[in-house]
């Protein structure tokens, strides 16, 4: 093989970064599921908007964005710092960057479960003595499994490819915040360096390939088990 | 079980208010579909609430708006029997049974999930998943969950529509057992006025929102003789049944009834309208419906132009309508003897 240690690193920095990514967005996307699914409340339609956002802007606006909020001036950026906790220019930053990203794609996959959920299975819990959060932990997550795993899926997947956004929070250091997508980049760029971003392209199509297997198989496994 | 509600609410375009109290251990609401009967329901189970109004069941409130009580479903005990039997499908038969059972205080808890996976013939599914569950069995796990919760009062929403015939009145002893057995008073909600007779003593009739009504199942079933498609539904519970001629005959009280859609093994319940029940003045000499029976008139009723015509048979008690120009030719008056003429296929069975 071809890998560099800088090219191993980056390796395991994109799968960090984009576990951490999915594993934090998942509690929230999956409460503001909920909140858009289940419950009416003023400027729900703003909430949605706000969701979908990064979705349809260029993801170089999105880190844009993020580097003015997270930036030494910006205002969360400046109480990270005071706090002895910088994010800027670190693999922190690119998992904000990708959270952000891909959480839009999250919250769709678990809302598109949620919907799915016969409103009165959750009223048949409530009459039956569960309270809300026991409903929402004994019905509506089990039932919703599925849009959750496609969406953490999906979210992985994004994060693995997040490049736009996270070359402006995160920059581009070989060792540090280097993922795959930035590696790749960095050698195309350079006429000498074919075959090193071919291995890398190759790399990013097996783990993305593992990530839809795994998709495919804990679909099946929830299949059989569904009335465990 | 005593029910006072007073509530009205907002609905788009449709406005339901409603004020009554009630009580009594089997109460039916009766309505046609649209007429409010389901949003009472959740206003009662805490499921919606009103815009104004209180609600109380047997002293305890449950929702004032002047006094902002609302208490929320899962404190009412109050469980739900709906149309679908809405199982969890994920979870087991077991499982279901008991999800309302765990999450019942240990001081209300009163029913043992033991005696009643018995009573509803339960135990052999309790393993098994639900989805290759028939549609009785199915709809029996729901009642049996219900029951588990120890609820103080149950609300049947339409439990048997979804059912086809022959299943429909296989559940309903269940229904009836259950709720006896272990001393729940309900709420039955419905739009059929033999599922009130079986079911109810005494019901609401709802329509478009306002309460018109309050009546028993036999007064009610006697109002709407004349609009309904079958007449007044007589239910006959026949026992015995033995072979006659390629025909069945049943004992009916004291006398016997010739029926050509029965079955040889055990008792069965008979639907027979009473547009189906032809009069006579005097003996007929010779006639080709199977059953002719003396009757006296106990009592007559009017119903929408129609004359409704309580008969006696031998003790037992039969409804036959006729028109009012007929009533008058023949001079039908109370304690009167007649003949009563019923063919042996105007018997449906129903279980």
């Amino acid at each position: 093989m071809l890998l560099t240690p800088e090219d191993i690193t980056a390796i395991w920095l994109s799968l960090k970064i984009a576990l951490t990514a999915t594993a934090i967005a998942l509690p929230f996307g999956f409460i503001t599921a909920w909140l858009i699914v289940f419950k009416t409340f003023r400027g729900k339609i703003v909430l949605e908007v706000l969701i979908n956002l990064p979705l349809t802007l260029p993801p170089v606006v999105i880190g844009y964005f993020l580097l003015l909020l997270l930036g030494k001036n910006g205002w969360i950026g400046e109480l990270l710092n005071k706090s002895g906790f910088p994010v800027i220019f670190t693999w922190k930053a690119a998992v904000i960057a990708s959270a952000t990203v891909g959480f839009p794609l999250l919250v769709r996959s678990i809302r598109l479960g949620m919907e799915s959920i016969d409103l009165q299975l959750i009223e048949a819990s409530r009459t039956l003595g569960a309270s809300w959060p026991d409903s929402l932990l004994t019905i509506i997550l089990p039932l919703s499994l599925r849009g959750i795993i496609a969406g953490s899926s999906l979210m992985f997947a994004r994060s693995l490819g997040e490049f736009g956004a996270t070359i402006i929070v995160a920059g581009n250091i070989p060792g540090r915040t280097q993922t795959i997508p930035l590696a790749i980049y960095d050698y195309a760029s350079s006429p000498s360096s074919g075959k090193m971003a071919l291995t890398l392209c190759i790399i990013s199509v097996v783990i993305s390939v593992a990530v839809l297997l795994l998709h495919e198989v804990l679909g099946k496994q929830l299949d059989r088990r569904s009335f465990l | 079980m005593n029910l006072h509600i007073d509530l009205e609410k907002k609905l788009g375009k449709f406005f339901i208010q409603v004020k009554t109290e009630v009580s009594g251990e089997r109460i039916g609401i009766f309505g046609d579909s649209g007429s409010g009967k389901s949003t009472l329901v959740n206003f009662i189970s805490g499921l919606l609430p009103p815009d104004k109004g209180e609600i109380l069941l047997d002293g305890e409130c449950l929702f004032s708006s002047q006094k902002g009580i609302n208490i929320s479903p899962e404190h009412r005990r109050i469980a739900i029997v709906f149309q679908r039997p809405m199982l969890f499908p994920h979870m087991s038969v077991q499982k279901n049974l008991l999800y309302g059972y765990q999450r019942c205080r240990a001081e209300n808890k009163r029913i043992k999930p033991e005696s009643l996976i018995d009573l509803l013939k339960l135990r052999p599914l309790l393993k098994r998943g639900i989805e290759n569950l028939s549609g009785g069995e199915k709809q029996r796990i729901s009642l049996g969950r219900a029951i588990l919760s120890s609820p103080r009062l149950l609300l049947m929403d339409e439990p048997l529509t979804a059912l086809d015939d022959t299943l429909r009145y296989q559940i309903i002893p269940y229904l009836r057992s259950v709720s006896e057995e272990f001393l729940i008073p309900y709420i039955f909600i419905s739009h059929s006025l033999t599922e009130m007779q079986l079911m109810t003593e005494s019901v609401l009739v709802i329509n478009n929102g306002r309460l018109v009504e309050e009546t028993t199942p036999e007064g009610l079933a006697r109002n709407r003789m004349a609009k309904s498609q079958n007449g007044y539904l007589n239910l006959l519970p026949l026992t015995n049944p033995v072979d006659h001629n390629g025909l069945f005959a049943y004992r009916w009280g004291n006398n016997t009834l010739q029926v050509s859609d029965g079955q040889l093994n055990g008792n069965g319940l008979f639907e027979l309208s009473s547009r189906e029940i032809i009069l006579f003045k005097k003996h007929p000499e010779a006639i080709s419906a199977r059953n002719l029976l003396p009757a006296r008139v106990m009592e007559i009723f009017n119903s929408d132009g129609r004359v409704g015509i309580v008969l006696s048979i031998n003790g037992e008690k039969l409804i036959a309508e006729i028109v009012r120009s007929a009533a008058d030719e023949l001079d039908i008056i109370p304690d009167t003897s007649i003949f009563a003429a019923i063919k042996a296929s105007s018997f449906r069975r129903l279980a």
